[in-house]
C-alpha cells in the first residue's frame, strides 16, 4: 500500500463498503463450506436437501464416517495393496512433486543464464520462448497425445510428467525478478570467488524467494488441477490422479452418493488449501512484484 | 519481426566475436567457460520446450492432413480443412465460445475492478480479504466444479431451495437448454421469438461459477496495478476540486489501463481456453447448449477418434481466436496509457 493513512471517521459509507468486501468473502468460501458441512451428512439428509441437520436443529450426528466410507468405496488398487484413494493421492504427490521441483529447478537455471549471463544468442532464444506462450494447449493436444503413444509412454508417469516439467512462465516470471537483483551482489560475489553457479544458489535463489515460491505455488495448482491431460493419457485406474478419480467417481457412483462425493471433494480439495494458507504471505507478494505492474 | 531479431541476433554474434577475439588468452578461456556453462543451464529448458511444444506444432499440422484415427492415417490434403468449414458443429461451437467469452469477460472485470477498488480503501484487512478472495483461484476445478454441480442441481442444490425459500419457482440451471430471455419473459406469460432468447441458462450458470473462480484473481491484479499511481496526483486533483467520478475518470482509469489491458487478455484467453469445469459440469450439454470450442475438439478426438480432424479444427481455432486478439489488441492497444 503506498497511500497514506489517513484519519477516516466511520461513515455510512465505510459500513457499505466493508458490508460489500464481507459479503464477497462469504461468496468466496460459501462453496467449500457447504462442501464441508454437506460431507458430513447422511444421504437421507442430501435427498431431504436439509440445510441443518446437526443440532440444534435437528437431532443427525456428525457423519465423519462419510470420509472413511468414500475412501473405500473408490475400489482397490490390487497392484500396490491399498485402497484407490490412496493410491491417486500418491499419484498425485508424485506428479505435482516432482513437477513442481523440476519445473522450478529447470526455471531457475535457464532463467538466470537469461537475465544474468553474457551469452551469444541468448535473446533470440528467449524470443523462441516467449513465442511458445503464444501456442495454446489446445493446438498441440492431438500431437502430444500422439506422441506419448509412440514414445510408449501412454499409462506411465512418464507421461503425466515429463511434458510438464518445463515452464515458460516461470522462466518468464524469475527472469524478470532476477533481473532486478543489484549487480553490486555479482561483483561482491565475484571478489569472493565465486563463479556463476555459487552466486545462482547461495546469493540469486535465497533473495528471489517470493518469486521462486509464487511459481512453485503456480505449478502446483496447475499441476494438481491438471484433468485433461492425465484423462488422455492415462488408462488404468492405478494409473488415475485426484483430479481425474475425482471426475471419474462423480460420473458414476457419486453421482447419486452426494454425501460420498462432498466428502472425496473435501479430500481433494485440502491439501491445496493447507499449502495456499502456508505460502500465501509470498505468493501475494510475489505477484505484485513480479512483472504485473501497472 | 522475426527476421529483425535474427538480424540483430546475428550482429550481436559478430560482435561479440570481435570483442573475444580482442581478450588475452588467459580470459577467452574462461569467457567461453562461462558461455559453456550458460548454454548448459539453458539446455533443459529449450530441449524441453522444442520436444513438447515445437516440435508438436508441426506434427499437428501434418496430423491435420491425414485422415490419422487412432493410428497413422494417409494423406488427405486439406480435406479435413474443407470438411471443417462446412461443419456446423464448429461454427456452433466457436459462438458458444464467444457467447461465453463476451458476457464473462466484462462481468468479471467490473467486478473485480469494484472489488479492487473497495480493497484499496484503507480498510482494515487487506490481506484478510485478499487470502479469501484468492481461494476459489487456488483450489482445484474439479472439486469446487463438482461442489457447484451440487450447488446447481434441481433437486437438492441449494440455489433452488433458497428461490423457493422466496417464493420464486426453481430451475434447472445446468441442465436448461432454454435461453435466460425466454424463460424469464415466458414466466410472464410473453412468447420471444427464438433470436431473443439469449444465452442458455446452461451457459449462464458456467458463467457463475467462472466469475466465482475468477473474480479474486483479476481483483488482486487490479490491487497492484493501483497501489502502483502515484498518490500525489490525487492530492494535486483534490486540490483544484476534482470530484470523486473525476479522479476515476481522468487519473485512475486512465493509468489503470495498462493494468486493464493485461487483465482483460488473460481473461480471454482463459475463457478461451476453459475445458475442465465445462467438462465436469455439463460435457457440453444439454445437448449442445455449452458445446464450446475446446470441447467440441475434444469429443472430436476422444469420442470420435478422429484426431487427424481434430487437429485441424484446433488450428482453425488458433486462427480465429488470434485474429480476434490482434484486433483487440488494435483496438484496445491504442487507449492504453503508458507513462
Amino acid at each position: 500500500m503506498t497511500k497514506s493513512r489517513r484519519r477516516h471517521p466511520l461513515h455510512i459509507g465505510r459500513i457499505f463498503t466493508y458490508l460489500l468486501l464481507i459479503g464477497g468473502a462469504l461468496i468466496s468460501i460459501m462453496p467449500f463450506v457447504y462442501m464441508v458441512m454437506s460431507a458430513l451428512k447422511s444421504y437421507g439428509s442430501i435427498i431431504a436437501n436439509s440445510f441443518w441437520p446437526w443440532p440444534p436443529f435437528g437431532n443427525e450426528p456428525l457423519q465423519w464416517s462419510n470420509f472413511g466410507q468414500a475412501i473405500n468405496d473408490i475400489g482397490f488398487d490390487q497392484q500396490w495393496g491399498i485402497p484407490l484413494f490412496w493410491r491417486y493421492l500418491l499419484n498425485s504427490l508424485i506428479v505435482s512433486g516432482t513437477t513442481v521441483v523440476g519445473s522450478v529447478l529447470i526455471s531457475v537455471m535457464a532463467a538466470y543464464a537469461f537475465a544474468l549471463m553474457d551469452i551469444p544468442g541468448k535473446n533470440v532464444i528467449f524470443l523462441l520462448f516467449l513465442a511458445t506462450l503464444m501456442i495454446p494447449g489446445d493446438l498441440t493436444l492431438v500431437p502430444k497425445v500422439v506422441m506419448m503413444f509412440r514414445l510408449g509412454w501412454y499409462n506411465t508417469y512418464q507421461a503425466l510428467i515429463i511434458p510438464w516439467l518445463v515452464s515458460v512462465f516461470g522462466v518468464f516470471l524469475l527472469r524478470q525478478f532476477f533481473m532486478q537483483v543489484p549487480r553490486d551482489l555479482y561483483d561482491a560475489a565475484q571478489l569472493d570467488g565465486a563463479g556463476h553457479l555459487r552466486y545462482l544458489f547461495s546469493i540469486v535463489v535465497p533473495v528471489s524467494r517470493p518469486a521462486i515460491i509464487t511459481v512453485a505455488l503456480l505449478n502446483f495448482i496447475w499441476s494438481w488441477d491438471n484433468f485433461r491431460w492425465p484423462l488422455l493419457v492415462t488408462r488404468d485406474s492405478n494409473m488415475r490422479v485426484l483430479a481425474v478419480g475425482l471426475q471419474q467417481f462423480m460420473a458414476g457412483e457419486g453421482g447419486t452418493q452426494t454425501h460420498l462425493m462432498m466428502a472425496f471433494a473435501s479430500l481433494v480439495v485440502i491439501p491445496v488449501l493447507v499449502f495456499y494458507f502456508f505460502t500465501q504471505k509470498y505468493f501475494t507478494e510475489g505477484i505484485t512484484r513480479t512483472g504485473i505492474k501497472g | 519481426m522475426c527476421m529483425m531479431a535474427i538480424k540483430v541476433g546475428l550482429a550481436r554474434a559478430s560482435a561479440s566475436l570481435q570483442a573475444y577475439r580482442q581478450l588475452p588468452p588467459v580470459r577467452r578461456k574462461r569467457r567461453l567457460h562461462t558461455i559453456a556453462l550458460g548454454y548448459a543451464l539453458m539446455a533443459p529448458a529449450v530441449i524441453l520446450l522444442l520436444v513438447f511444444e515445437f516440435y508438436p506444432l508441426f506434427s499437428g499440422l501434418w496430423i491435420s492432413l491425414t485422415n490419422w484415427r487412432l493410428t497413422r492415417g494417409d494423406f488427405i490434403g486439406l480435406a479435413n480443412y474443407t470438411r471443417a468449414f462446412s461443419d456446423p458443429g464448429m461454427w456452433h461451437s466457436l459462438g458458444i465460445t464467444f457467447t461465453y467469452s463476451l458476457i464473462s469477460v466484462p462481468l468479471q472485470l467490473v467486478l473485480a475492478l469494484l472489488l479492487a477498488y473497495l480493497l484499496f480503501q484503507q480498510i482494515k484487512g487487506t490481506q484478510f480479504f485478499r487470502v479469501l478472495y484468492f481461494m476459489p483461484y487456488v483450489t482445484s476445478t474439479v472439486a469446487s466444479a463438482a461442489v457447484w454441480a451440487y450447488i446447481f442441481s434441481p433437486d437438492i442444490g441449494l440455489l433452488n431451495r433458497l428461490l423457493e425459500g422466496i417464493g420464486l419457482s426453481g430451475q434447472r440451471w445446468l441442465g436448461e437448454s432454454r435461453g435466460i430471455l425466454e424463460l424469464a419473459f415466458g414466466s410472464l406469460g410473453v412468447q420471444l421469438p427464438g433470436w431473443l432468447a439469449g444465452p442458455s441458462l446452461a451457459m449462464v450458470s458456467l458463467i457463475i461459477y467462472t466469475t466465482w473462480v475468477f473474480v479474486g484473481y483479476d481483483a488482486v491484479l487490479f490491487l497492484s496495478g493501483l497501489s502502483n499511481i502515484p498518490n500525489e496526483l490525487y492530492d494535486a486533483a483534490k486540490v483544484d476540486g476534482a470530484s470523486g467520478w473525476q479522479l476515476f475518470r481522468y487519473i485512475t482509469f486512465p493509468l489503470l489501463s495498462p493494468t486493464t489491458f493485461f487483465v482483460v487478455l488473460i481473461t480471454v484467453i482463459g475463457t478461451f481456453k476453459a475445458f475442465n469445469h465445462i467438462y465436469i459440469m455439463t460435457k457440453g450439454g444439454p445437448g449442445d447448449a455449452t458445446t464450446t470450442a475446446s470441447i467440441y475438439i475434444f469429443n472430436q478426438m476422444v469420442v470420435y477418434n478422429r484426431y487427424g480432424y481434430s487437429a485441424a479444427l484446433s488450428f482453425i481455432m488458433f486462427f480465429v481466436i488470434l485474429g480476434l486478439t490482434i484486433v483487440q489488441n488494435n483496438v484496445a492497444g491504442k487507449r492504453v496509457v503508458y507513462d
